[in-house]
């Protein structure tokens, strides 16, 4: 709050421009991924392919909250599906029930109430799922839901000071819960079919090519949003803290800082975004599957934001979609191998560009560009002064 | 389905010249269906071709279930391009990968009907990955030939089940075992999910409504479930001896078999004291079970490879010649054999590849020469009438046929009395 009151007498603008996009490449970059997402996408793709598209940046959402918690404050989670199925689930259930009015379900045993409770023999909605007969009240929980999760998970191992592998582990024993606690209550959640055959968002088709193609630009605006405000989150004291507790902990500790409310506040920051993604999934793809809660997935989010470079916001966008366009472009050249060439790509990746995609921007392209032009303004600053650059406030 | 009696042999290039007039056949009736006239609805196909898309899972955990259906498919739709295919039109096969994962599935199956634009989908094995691209089906309006016995409760117009539900494989099999075992006390187990789940629930309500009319000592003294991929069946093992029941009726599926059926053995519950009966054992599983871990338990089902009859040991022969000589046929695998050739029938019962015109064909169309046997689609719900068959395990991990029902067994997806 202080360096906000201390630069209003400089121009707001100016600060909320430093603090959101650092300089001007930080702008370029922001502006590249609107155009890609919201023009070059939409103008190339058919419906089908849009809607694929849609879906990873779902996953992309998930990435960004690995790339605050993981690359940004060295909070690995491999528990991440645990919050993108909370959201999901949230959304789902929303949908269920709407598309469960008592006419199109006349022929199940008790009417109006979702097809997979009646095959379950339970007879009326159980009171858990009452909450979801509201849209707002939905939209509420997408957002509490895996924040409360995430901060009845964390505080004790983050008051306990447990970090790095071990709370990785744990995160991944939870998500194996959750997963369990899906499938083992079918009649409640659908088991491992999971809630199927969603229509309807409030009376509006979801199932349309028109709506579709609203959902996509819903979920890109969205995600563009989400990285502003991950920014901004980044570019605040709050940031700077996390950040070097990342890289020395002990220091920052003797410094006075109670790194527990700091650590809480990130995961949950993450799990949050995580859940974004995965109601934006319910809505695009029509269904959610416990297999979204499963361990598996939940490394492979880990995967995406790895791909795209860990400390990266953008990057982390760009490594969700390649990845998953070359999962889906392998698997259909290929039915039989893509596995293999799709873990090849990861070994590939982890060999030679242990940064990402993002170390390979910042490696090779930026130079090679800036060779290209050299008298550029901002991205001729060496290191040295960059990082400089960063912590105007450290000083 | 007369090809497969047709052996290839070293004379196979001279078949193929002999096979040519047929082909030529072929195409003469291509020109008697034009392309505008069999496919008003934009489907992908051309004046010798058509598409049609098959998703199974290849790679992960059901990759080892859906091999089987994926090969009896290939085999179905190989036979009949030899034959001349489908109106004068070799078929063409785009495979997708399900992954054993749901969410693919839809993406799959999108993809297969949006962009390839199939005339068909042969495809899914579990019932998640059928509920997962059900409404995709539907509101794409594409029809999926799904080979899987499973729970019922679901007819749609845009399904075709060639395996059993539920109640074809539970009610007869009871009663058989009532009659014949003499079973009066039943202990129902099964894996946790919806399948297993609605099956022992038509048991319980025939076991309690109806066997118990006749005898009322019949009753159900246990009913457990385990999570899929369970492993330890030792205090389930214990429950059922302090019980003795009549029959152990199990459900128990995948991976979970080999540990069931080697604990129960373990433990002494052999076919020599007790009386076990299950609907989710074929000759797959008892490929990783061992059939002298299972010797002597009965097994319900529309087929077994074992089954004597001119037609299915052709399947088996053309099967084993294209897939390998230790390939197994299971109930499933059968199937999903099956739906290429009711596919074939209904479209040219049709005169047409438009999904309506196809559905609308569909009732009472007959494959005489099934593997199985006789079977015929159903009136109204697009699954098949079918006889269902008691087999008994042995060493070999084989059936031997014991039992076959005597009318063929009506479908009834909706059982009455049953809910």
């Amino acid at each position: 709050m202080n360096t906000l009151s201390n630069h209003t007498d400089s121009s707001f603008g100016k600060l909320l421009y430093e603090r959101l996009f650092k300089n001007k490449e930080g702008v370029i970059a922001f502006i590249l991924l609107a155009v890609v997402l919201l023009l070059v996408f939409p103008l190339c793709l058919n419906t089908f392919r849009l809607n694929l598209t849609g879906k990873y940046l779902c996953y992309a959402f998930v990435a960004i909250g690995l790339v605050m918690c993981w690359g940004n404050a060295g909070i690995l989670s491999l528990g991440q599906g645990m919050f993108f199925g909370a959201g999901g689930y949230c959304m789902a259930m929303f949908l269920k029930l709407e598309a469960s009015d008592p006419e199109s379900t006349a022929i199940q045993s008790t009417p109006g109430i979702p097809d997979f409770m009646d095959w379950n023999q339970v007879t009326e909605l159980p009171w858990f799922w009452f909450p979801f007969k509201s849209f707002p009240l939905t939209i509420a929980l997408i957002f509490i839901l895996p924040a409360v999760l995430a901060f009845l998970l964390s505080v004790f191992y983050f008051k306990g000071r447990v970090t790095g592998v071990v709370f990785a582990i744990l995160t991944q024993s939870m998500v194996a819960c959750l997963w369990y606690f899906i499938v083992g209550n079918q009649g409640f959640f659908g088991g491992i079919n999971g809630i199927t055959d969603l229509r309807t968002l409030n009376g509006w088709d979801i199932r349309t090519e028109s709506a579709q193609k609203t959902l996509y630009y819903v979920c890109s605006i969205l995600l563009l949003f989400c990285i502003l405000v991950s920014r901004y989150v980044l570019s605040t004291r709050l940031g700077r803290v996390l950040l070097a507790q990342r890289d020395k902990e002990m220091r920052v500790r003797f410094s006075g800082y109670n790194l527990t409310l700091f650590r809480i506040f990130i995961f949950c920051f993450a799990a949050v975004l995580s859940a974004i993604g995965g109601a934006m999934f319910t809505l695009q793809v029509g269904f959610m599957s416990p297999n979204l809660v499963g361990i598996q997935p939940s490394i492979d989010m880990v995967i995406f934001t790895a791909v795209g470079g860990r400390e990266s916001l953008l990057g982390a966008v760009y490594g969700a979609l390649a990845v998953n366009a070359a999962k889906t472009a392998f698997s259909e050249a290929y039915p039989t191998l893509w596995m293999f060439l799709y873990g090849a790509t990861f070994i590939i990746i982890v060999l030679y560009l242990p940064k990402g995609l993002a170390g390979l921007y910042d490696d090779h392209i930026k130079k090679w560009i800036f060779k290209l032009k050299p008298k550029s303004d901002s991205g001729t600053t060496p290191p040295s002064e960059d990082l400089e650059k960063e912590v105007p406030y450290a000083k | 389905m007369k090809t497969t009696n047709r052996k290839r042999t070293p004379w196979g290039q001279s078949l193929k010249a002999l096979l040519l007039p047929t082909l030529m056949a072929g195409s003469l009736t291509a020109a008697e269906y034009p392309t505008a006239e069999v496919n008003t609805t934009g489907l992908a196909v051309t004046d010798d071709t058509v598409t049609v898309g098959q998703l199974h899972s290849i790679t992960g955990t059901m990759a080892i279930s859906e091999t089987g259906s994926v090969e009896a498919e290939r085999l179905a739709i190989e036979q009949i391009n030899a034959m001349g295919g489908v109106l004068g039109r070799q078929i063409k096969i785009v495979q997708e990968d399900g992954a054993s994962d749901w969410p693919t599935f839809a993406e799959k199956s999108k993809k297969l009907i949006i962009q390839d634009k199939v005339a068909c989908v042969f495809g899914c094995w579990t019932s998640a990955s059928r509920k997962a691209v059900l409404p995709i089906f539907e509101k794409e309006n594409n029809m999926l030939y799904y080979p899987t016995f499973y729970e019922g409760l679901e007819a749609s117009k845009n399904v075709v089940y060639t395996g059993q539900e539920a109640t074809q494989q539970i009610i007869w099999g009871l009663d058989w075992a009532y009659e014949n075992l003499g079973a009066r006390t039943f202990y129902l187990i099964g894996s946790d999910y919806i399948w297993p789940r609605t099956s022992n629930k038509i048991a319980r309500n025939h076991i309690e409504r109806y066997l118990a009319k006749k005898d009322p000592k019949c009753k159900v003294v246990g009913e457990e479930y385990y999570p899929l991929g369970h492993t330890n069946f030792r205090s389930l093992i214990n429950k059922v001896k302090l019980k003795k029941p009549d029959l152990i009726y199990s459900i128990v599926v995948g991976g979970s078999n080999v540990a069931w059926y080697k604990q129960l053995k373990a433990a002494g519950i052999t076919s020599k004291k007790y009386n076990l009966l299950t609907i989710s054992t074929t000759e797959d599983e008892l490929l990783g079970i061992g059939g002298e871990n299972a010797e002597g338990f009965y097994a319900c089902m529309k087929y077994f490879q074992s089954q004597e009859n001119p037609n299915n040991q052709a399947f088996v022969a053309a099967f084993k010649e294209k897939w390998g000589a230790d390939s197994v046929i299971g109930d499933v695998t059968q199937a999903a054999y099956l739906g290429p050739w009711i596919w074939k029938a209904a479209v040219e019962k049709a005169g047409s590849f438009d999904i309506d015109k196809i559905h609308a064909a569909h009732p009472d169309i007959e494959l005489p020469e099934a593997p199985e046997g006789y079977v015929r689609v159903h009136e109204s719900n697009q699954h098949l009438w079918s006889r269902a068959k008691i087999g008994k395990i042995m060493t070999d991990g084989q059936f031997e046929v014991i039992a076959i029902s005597e009318d063929l067994i009506e479908p009834d997806p909706f059982p009455e009395g049953y809910q």
